[in-house]
């Protein structure tokens, strides 16, 4: 290549090498041989540039519109996970990026350079993606699955270097499917496929990472393993981008989260700000309620079928579980919530917080003062509906009977039962 | 044990047994002539260059000075020369010529089985056999007279005449390059060649290809009988010259579809996943096409369609030394030229010479059902 034909566009790392040689820049096969080649993109982690940015992207299928005006930047050294309802375009999102797709409208960049413009083998170097399935039928051995990840850092007739044999060994070690290396592919379970996929593009020493719902076929123990594994790699500095069904798994391993209903990008945003009972309505169609997992803190997303209720506000008299289980199914299910009075350390107060519910709390083995009780009582006057759950302890009678007729439900009562019965107190 | 190291073992292997099959066909036939003196007939007519000899050309003040090489052979074994006229220029042509094409029908076929992804894909599938008999027919039912000899180069003149073989051989051969041409013009839009709709489009030209067959052996008449022993697969007619332009042309697309077995291996895991590791997915499918067809069509443009090899050999190579292109395309192709060697010399020892597609057709179906009782096809 001549110095001229750079002139028109920025001059990129591999511009420099190839001038420098006289290596044709078409088929970079010689120039670029190994995993510690300097334009490496992996070898400069600290570029401007974010690892992936998509802007205004339009897919289609024929006339079926898939993606539609979506933006998302992926900045190094995130793990954002892809969520949405089935049918959303995620798995689209995620081929638009290693350009296996042709968009409409709108461009991907990676590390700075359009995925339009980037051959198979840069792209290969750039990002490695791990498929749901692979549709290999002829039965290789685990280990040359794995090391078809090397592909794109060998040229045509190279063999495999010592780099090469250090970055398989290194991927089958940290996915654990050295113990089956040498069965064939063919004959592992899909849990096994899962990490052998997993493996074999951890090979490609790529610094981001693409996982189309890398949890899908693994059992609960592979699919935690799984998800800590590229939460320490992006820990690490490398970027992941994972198309995730399971939002509670995607709230605890991501940094950001990238929530697609219907083509467009609805909500995104770190796992608090994305995941809301409102957001996942509109988006998934499901009444849902928007916890906090007690073990990890993280979002915890209970869904439950989308009833058509005609919101009420309602009062929810009670203490503990029972009372906690009633007011986050009255939560999910849209109705405008308070409750008290209750002990401010009682479960039903982080049930509240979690619903965004009024809460009037007391501290902790002390009787409430009157204050406080009168503004529990003047909210159980004003609701539609009071929903008392179990029996009522002395200092909330005069809560329960500021009502006209309180809803008393056994803190086990039917999901069912409560939302049917709050919906005929309200009407009468 | 390396994957070179494999590789080298098994290539070193099956090359032995392709020498000794060679060696032990030539002794076959009605005149018996044992393996030792086969060996001493080959190696006497082996040359190599024993000096210059010098001399001029003309007379006088227009003498030009010339210096030919001298060939000379090391070899002096003495040998029966009825023998020697029998293996070197009745038998050997034809054995060779088999050894090239099982050769070039087994690595194409390998090639094939990979592209699809399909083991029951065979050198066929993309109408190259149907491409060449039609040529091969329209020859022999309207012979062409072009002119008297053909220049080939390396090769030299090659008669090439009404009821010359190099005439059908080089109609088949331009048949079979547009057939596979076809079909992949069919199955191309936009620059991509979907693998399923290119095997439909195949089977589509086959059939219309065999239609056309059918309507030239009505016109036939008198060559019905050529036509029938072309489209069995014939190797009885072959001569040093057919085995001169086959050994041009199948090793240099040999060479080709061995420096892309990597990309084939990987493409066996699917087209995207192929992309995403780095192949440029329809130009290494172009490649991998233009040289199936090519070296598939110089084998059948010579020796007619030959069934089977191409379908059976590199499954039974995939069994013994796995899946992997890189050791299976090499021993595939060397086990088809002995597996043909081996055809060819059963067709032609028996009381009356059988086609030898039928030799390969009778060993290849029961393998073949053989293949379906066990479900090893996983797709399809």
């Amino acid at each position: 290549m001549s110095a001229d034909d750079t002139a028109d566009r920025p001059l990129t790392d591999d511009d420099v090498t190839a001038a420098g040689s006289a290596t044709d820049p078409g088929d970079d096969a010689t120039a670029a041989g190994s995993a510690t080649d300097p334009t490496d993109p992996a070898a400069d982690p600290v570029d401007a540039d974010p690892m992936i940015a998509v802007r205004d992207l339009s897919v289609s299928f024929g006339d079926v519109s898939v993606l539609a005006g979506v933006d998302a930047t992926i900045d190094r050294g995130t793990f954002v996970g892809v969520v949405g309802p089935n049918g959303a375009g995620k798995t689209t999102l995620l081929r638009a990026i290693t350009g296996v797709l042709n968009p409409d409208a709108g461009e991907v960049r990676v590390a700075g350079d359009p995925a339009s413009g980037l051959s198979a083998r840069e792209m290969g170097r750039r990002i490695a993606s791990v498929p749901q399935e692979t549709s290999l039928s002829f039965d290789f051995p685990v280990r040359n699955v794995v090391e078809m990840g090397r592909t794109p850092h060998l040229g045509r007739f190279d063999g495999h270097g010592a780099d090469d044999a250090a970055a398989v060994r290194e991927a089958m070690a940290v996915t654990d499917v050295e113990r089956f290396a040498d069965r064939p592919i063919t004959e592992v379970s899909g849990g096994e496929r899962g990490r052998v996929l997993l493996a074999r593009a951890l090979a490609q020493s790529t610094p981001a990472l693409l996982l189309d719902e890398p949890t899908a076929s693994l059992d609960v123990n592979h699919a935690v393993r799984t998800l800590e594994l590229v939460r320490g790699l992006v820990d690490d500095g490398k970027t992941a981008v994972a198309a995730i069904h399971d939002l509670g798994m995607a709230a605890r391993y991501c940094d950001e989260l990238v929530l697609i209903a219907g083509g467009r990008v609805h909500a995104a945003g770190p796992p608090d700000d994305v995941l809301d009972a409102e957001t996942l309505r509109e988006t998934f169609d499901a009444a849902a309620f928007v916890g906090r997992d007690p073990a990890t803190g993280a979002p915890a997303v209970t869904p439950f079928p989308r009833r058509d209720v005609n919101p009420r506000r309602v009062h929810v008299v009670g203490t503990g579980r029972g009372a906690g289980r009633v007011l986050a199914r009255l939560s999910a299910a849209g109705h405008d919530l308070s409750v008290g009075v209750v002990p401010e350390t009682d479960a039903v107060a982080g049930v509240a917080a979690d619903a965004g519910a009024t809460a009037v709390t007391s501290p902790p083995f002390e009787a409430p003062d009157p204050d406080t009780t009168a503004r529990a009582r003047r909210l159980s006057a004003a609701a539609d509906v009071t929903v008392v759950v179990g029996t009522v302890a002395g200092p909330n009678r005069p809560v329960r009977d500021a009502a006209g007729t309180p809803v008393v439900v056994d803190p086990d009562v039917d999901p069912d039962d409560l939302l049917a019965a709050v919906a005929d107190a309200g009407d009468g | 044990m390396g994957l070179a190291a494999r590789t080298t073992a098994w290539s070193a292997g099956l090359a032995a047994l392709l020498a000794l099959a060679v060696t032990v066909s030539a002794g076959i036939g009605p005149v018996k002539i044992p393996p030792a003196e086969v060996v001493k007939i080959v190696l006497n007519a082996v040359v190599v260059p024993a000096g210059v000899e010098t001399g001029a050309r003309g007379s006088g003040t227009l003498a030009v000075p010339t210096a030919d090489v001298v060939y000379r052979s090391p070899f002096a074994f003495p040998v029966d020369d009825v023998h020697r006229r029998i293996v070197l220029y009745v038998r050997l042509p034809r054995i060779v010529l088999a050894a090239i094409v099982g050769f070039a029908l087994a690595a194409a076929g390998t090639v094939m089985q990979g592209f699809f992804r399909n083991p029951m894909a065979d050198p066929s599938i993309i109408g190259v056999s149907s491409g060449a008999a039609v040529g091969a027919v329209a020859f022999i039912v309207f012979p062409v007279s072009l002119s008297a000899t053909l220049a080939l180069p390396l090769v030299g003149a090659v008669d090439v005449g009404l009821s010359g073989g190099a005439g059908v051989s080089l109609f088949a051969f331009v048949g079979a390059i547009v057939a596979a041409f076809g079909v992949y013009a069919i199955a191309t839009r936009h620059g991509r060649t979907p693998v399923a709709t290119l095997l439909l489009a195949g089977v589509a030209i086959q059939t219309f290809l065999g239609a056309v067959i059918s309507f030239l052996q009505l016109q036939a008449g008198e060559s019905l009988r050529r036509i029938v022993a072309w489209l069995m697969g014939h190797l009885s007619a072959a001569s040093w010259g057919d085995v001169a332009v086959t050994a041009i042309v199948v090793p240099p697309l040999f060479v080709v579809l061995m420096a892309y077995t990597r990309d084939l291996n990987v493409l066996l895991l699917g087209e995207e996943e192929a992309r995403g590791l780095g192949i440029e997915v329809e130009r290494t499918k172009r490649v991998l096409l233009a040289a199936s067809a090519l070296i598939t069509a110089a084998g059948v443009a010579f020796a007619g369609v030959i069934g089977f090899v191409g379908l059976i050999i590199p499954h039974m190579l995939r069994l013994v030394v796995g899946p992997d292109h890189r050791v299976l395309l090499p021993t595939a192709a060397l086990a088809g030229g002995s597996f043909l060697v081996a055809a060819d010399t059963l067709a032609r020892s028996g009381s009356a010479e059988l086609p030898v597609g039928v030799i390969t057709a009778a060993v290849g179906a029961p393998f073949f059902i053989y293949l379906l009782m066990n479900r090893e096809v996983h797709e399809l």
